[in-house]
């Protein structure tokens, strides 16, 4: 049966297309995640994939859809790798198999499925976690070329099904605060910027390491833009904002607040920028309406990554702004051909 | 000297599939032996018929007059005699039947006396009329009737003609054709609408995948003394919808809801100057049209095909299609529509058959939910948020896709094109606003009733104080005698009784006045019937 | 406490005065509540509902003293449509008063016709043409297949004819998909 009326031809396109080019968008960040961190966050991923996996298809199953279309669909498993690789990579097995579940049950399936969630489902799946469970999603490991004890893979999975440690270790010993964290707690008791940063923690651009998976994620975003996956619109706005915000604050008081590339740098900025605020199923569909939208995802980040209660605060502005999705769409409404303004 | 284009927002850029047909020139068709013409070619009134069943006409013959303004002539395209008016498939995307009349060619192809109109010399309405009587409509497919478009008109005098010879949409390639091969005279057509018109620009676009048109045109306005630019416009598909192309050459935009002519542009399909030329300078009415046959059959090509024909002839004509068809498409791929028979007649808004199958139009599989991804609205030549009528068409949102300005959707189907999730979305449009004008019209209907209603009340409230007034009067002469009543009910009722007499006498009709063998005939299957009753009843 | 007393009694005769002034200034003409809702019928006036015409059911309704799912020709959406003016939950249509039918218009066989006259009285409408003894007719335009007329023909000539789909008023459909069966 072709088309039911016109028109009969169609691009060569699918939503698993779409899928899957976002997944093999994230690979370069994975590479670098791998080669910075270790390959505890090999043991998240597939974690995640197969807890997304599951669900979704138990989903699936209880809401009587068809199986097969939404599970090769590939959304579930851009949700399960945003998540883990938000996550610590050393956090123990049932974080990420929590923090996925909430996704994609509550945040995705409870919501009608695919296309039909008003919020993030891994950010969701992410600020429940950070909210329920603070010390678990704290503890990050050290960068391999910092860390003073490197974990072999096999002990990286004791320690994250087991908690057990290699006999000697403690948990100090493999992790340590984030710079981010490093620098609210530091910026905190009075210590100036240029002493918190000379810590061996933060890097030439952001932070040792994490400069590095940022700028693999800033590749795989080329490939997305170059593919036509995503729009310039909210990675330019959220990133130019953010920067906006931090060069303004460091040019005013250098001594008190983080320069523009420390913040593009540090964090899931970057993941955030190409990854997650550009899902569009809870983002803004108007052009003016996506700059909006990541314009006020950098300010709420740079706002609570300033002055908040977390170091981060990428998952907290994504979904306030999810919330404003609606309005902004309702307001942002282009001017249609042969229509005054 | 236009110096600079302008851009439209969106569009896209399908296989164009133009080479299979555009290789070869335009080729006759033997005259068929039958020929079904439609009387709703065109946009507007039904043409009112002039013939009867029986009746012998002449090729050109003018068959049914237009009905009011905005309405076109149906004529013969060769000489026979009427068999039949009745209601005939047409091909129209409902697959309903309309009324058609049937000619039976009788091969001589004998033509009315023709005569080159002097249209120099004449009173413009006149040759407007005469443009009217000859049935010349928009022939690019909309076939609006093009005499109403070249009534000058004092409020908005039309400044800039455009000709339209961008042909964007894929398959489709007999505008390249004609312009190719009959370059003069489309720009002889050009120069008497111009005439009528008063317009000081002529413009002709043509799409930059047809560079030997555009050279034969160039060619043909240097021939002639007509100040016409021929301007090559980028291949972007809609570029050829008026709007988009009027856009693209003036920059202006036509204000939604209005005609270009308010604007002071009017637009033309390049077969439409054709067929102005044909009628003015020739004397002969539209009864052909260059018809591009492609797809999955034998020899593509472009045919001068007489209107009437049927398709599955004229597909003969091409060489028959493939055995691995699946229907046949009128117009192009991306806003024609399935023929509801390969036995409807080619009609003047038939500019493209393709003939259909899996493998050049692969079957779409199961729409997937939205992902509100946009790509939509990126493609949008009317810059419309199609993500968000779908979401009011699918839940029968209308006031809410009305605002959001459904009714400025071209329905030129980039938004299916690109969609991810295969949605069929320009269907849901179709219907939102099918569904809207019939609401619509629904309301209009109600309110007459309402007001024939109130109408009505009043007059009974009227009637009822009359009465009363006549009443009083009355009741101060003599009292009213009731035998008038009497006599009255009493012819009522012999009324009755003759009508149910008549009932009962006029329900055989049919079965009167048949011959004796008729008659034994019925008594037959009578008995047969009730033979065959009895059994069943067993 | 005076002051206060006063202040209050003074707020109260400004703004007494001010909601005088505005249901003077803005008078409405007539009960609002009642047009909206016979915009909102469909004016067959075939009194299904009870009531002898729309605007009498749009004056009950309006009162409180009907139902919303009175009216079968309006159906489901005219439901809809009047819960939703008058901001109560839609309920399915009361089929006591009749069900939904496709849209018909009034045939008078024009052969049987013996020209009473009955008809033309019963047409809430006037879309009924004839005089005594006259043969009638129905102008289709105008006839709202109220069926009104049907029952007062002495001699059952009026048959109520369903409007057919023709090229002009052929409508798209809404898209539907064939299920395939769950893998």
């Amino acid at each position: 049966m072709m088309a039911m009326a016109s028109p009969y031809l169609s691009e060569q396109t699918s939503v698993s297309m779409i899928m899957r080019k976002v997944l093999l968008a994230l690979v370069p960040g994975i590479a670098a995640y791998v080669w910075v961190y270790g390959s505890g966050i090999l043991v998240s991923l597939l974690l995640a994939s197969v807890t997304a996996l599951v669900s979704e298809a138990v989903m699936l199953k209880l809401r009587g859809r068809p199986l097969r279309p939404f599970l090769l669909d590939g959304s579930a498993l851009v949700t399960a790798w945003l998540l883990a690789l938000a996550l610590p990579p050393i956090a123990p097995w049932w974080l990420v198999v929590v923090g996925t579940l909430f996704a994609i049950v509550v945040a995705k399936q409870l919501y009608g499925g695919l296309g039909y969630n008003p919020f993030n489902p891994a950010m969701v799946g992410y600020a429940v976690l950070l909210i329920s469970f603070p010390v678990a999603m704290t503890q990050w490991p050290a960068p391999l070329e910092l860390a003073q004890a490197k974990l072999s893979l096999l002990d990286q999975l004791r320690y994250i099904f087991g908690r057990v440690l290699p006999s000697g270790l403690t948990v100090d010993a493999i992790s340590s605060a984030t710079p981010l964290d490093t620098l609210k707690t530091q910026l905190k008791l009075h210590h100036g910027m240029a002493d918190i940063m000379a810590a061996p923690m933060f890097g030439t651009l952001g932070t040792k390491g994490g400069e590095i998976v940022a700028g693999a994620y800033l590749l795989g975003g080329v490939y997305l833009l170059w593919q036509r996956i995503i729009t310039w619109h909210v990675p330019v706005a959220f990133l130019g904002m953010l920067a906006l915000l931090a060069s303004g604050c460091h040019l005013i008081d250098a001594d008190r607040y983080a320069g523009p590339l420390f913040h593009l740098f540090s964090g899931a900025a970057m993941l955030c920028a190409f990854f997650i605020a550009t899902d569009p199923v809870s983002g803004p569909t108007t052009p003016k309406g996506k700059l909006i939208f990541g314009a006020g995802i950098g300010i709420l980040t740079w706002v609570i990554r300033t002055w908040g209660g977390y170091p981060d605060g990428v998952a907290f502005a994504v979904l306030l702004m999810n919330i404003c999705v609606p309005l902004i769409d309702a307001y942002t409404q282009p001017r249609v051909f042969g229509h005054e303004k | 000297m236009i110096e600079k284009l302008f851009k439209f927002h969106g569009g896209v850029h399908p296989p164009e599939h133009k080479a299979e047909s555009a290789a070869t020139p335009i080729r006759p068709v033997p005259m068929p032996a039958r020929l079904v013409l439609p009387l709703r070619q065109h946009i507007g009134n039904v043409a009112k018929v002039k013939v009867a069943v029986g009746d012998h006409v002449l090729k050109g013959q003018q068959l049914a007059a237009p009905e009011g303004m905005i309405s076109a002539a149906v004529h013969a395209p060769t000489s026979g005699t009427v068999v039949a008016i009745d209601e005939q498939l047409i091909p129209h995307v409902s697959g309903l039947p309309d009324l058609c009349i049937t000619l039976q060619a009788d091969g001589e192809d004998r033509w009315i006396e023709r005569e080159p109109l002097d249209y120099e010399d004449m009173e413009k309405t006149a040759v407007i009329e005469a443009l009217r009587q000859a049935g010349v409509v928009g022939l690019g497919g909309a076939t609006f009737p093009t005499h109403v478009k070249l009534r000058a008109d004092p409020r908005h005098p039309v400044k800039t003609l455009i000709l339209n010879g961008a042909e964007c949409e894929p398959f489709i390639t007999c505008d390249d054709r004609l312009m190719r091969e009959r370059a003069d005279e489309i720009i002889r057509g050009l120069q008497i609408m111009a005439y009528l018109l008063d317009a000081e620009c002529c413009l002709v676009g043509i799409e930059d995948n047809k560079p030997e048109a555009a050279q034969a045109m160039r060619t043909a306005c240097a021939r002639s003394a007509v100040p016409v630019e021929v301007v090559l416009v980028p291949t972007l598909y809609p570029g050829g919808g008026a709007k988009q192309l009027i856009k693209v050459l003036t920059g202006w935009e036509v204000p939604s809801g209005k005609l270009p002519s308010e604007i002071g542009v009017q637009c033309f399909n390049v077969a439409t100057a054709y067929a102005v030329h044909r009628f003015i300078d020739h004397g002969e009415p539209v009864i052909s049209r260059i018809v591009t046959v492609t797809g999955k059959v034998a020899r593509p090509g472009n045919f001068e095909v007489p209107l009437g024909m049927a398709i599955e002839t004229l597909v003969q004509a091409a060489g028959g299609a493939a055995p691995d068809i699946d229907g046949f498409i009128m117009g192009g791929p991306m806003m024609g529509f399935k023929l509801p028979s390969p036995r409807v007649p080619v009609v003047k808004a038939t500019n493209c058959i393709i003939a259909a199958s899996p493998d050049l139009f692969p079957p779409q599989p199961l729409p997937m939910p939205c992902i509100r991804c946009a790509r939509c609205a990126d493609v949008c030549p009317a810059n419309l948020q199609p993500q968000e009528l779908y979401w009011f068409a699918k839940s029968q949102n209308f006031e809410k896709a009305r605002d959001y300005h459904l009714f400025d959707c071209i329905e030129c189907g980039c938004c299916s094109y690109v969609c991810p999730s295969h949605i069929p979305l320009v269907q849901y449009y179709r219907y939102a606003k099918s569904e809207i004008i019939a609401l619509d019209r629904a309301k209009q209907a109600a309110n007459l009733a309402r007001e024939r209603n109130q109408l009505r009340l009043a007059r009974i409230e009227r009637e009822k104080q009359e009465r009363q007034a006549r009443h009083a009067q009355k009741a101060m002469g003599a009292k009213t005698d009731t035998a008038a009543d009497e006599a009255k009910k009493a012819i009522i009722a012999a009324a009755i009784e003759r009508a149910k007499a008549q009932k009962a006498a006029v329900t055989p009709q049919n079965t009167d006045h048949l011959p004796p063998e008729a008659q034994a005939e019925i008594a037959r299957i009578e008995a047969r019937r009730s033979q065959a009753m009895e059994q069943q009843k067993e | 406490m005076v002051s206060a007393l006063l202040v209050m009694v003074g707020l109260g005769l400004v703004l007494g005065a001010l909601l005088g002034y505005a249901s003077i200034k803005f008078r409405v003409e007539g009960d609002p509540l009642v047009d909206k809702i016979d915009a909102i019928l469909p004016q067959t006036q075939c009194g299904q509902c009870g009531y002898p015409g729309c605007r009498p059911y749009a004056a009950a309704i309006a009162k409180g003293e009907a139902d919303i799912n009175q009216c079968p020709p309006g159906g489901e959406a005219g439901v809809r449509a009047l819960a939703d003016l008058l901001g109560v939950e839609p309920k399915p249509l009361n089929t006591a008063h009749g069900v939904p039918k496709p849209k018909s218009v009034a045939v008078i066989d024009e052969n049987l016709c013996i020209g009473c006259t009955l008809c033309i009285q019963a047409c809430p409408v006037d879309a009924i043409l004839g005089a005594a003894k006259q043969m009638h007719t129905v102008i289709a335009s105008e006839c709202t297949g109220c069926e009104l007329c049907v029952a007062p023909c002495p001699v059952d000539c009026i048959t109520m004819v369903p409007i057919p789909e023709t090229v002009s008023n052929w409508k798209w459909r809404y898209p539907v998909f064939e299920i395939k069966a769950v893998s």
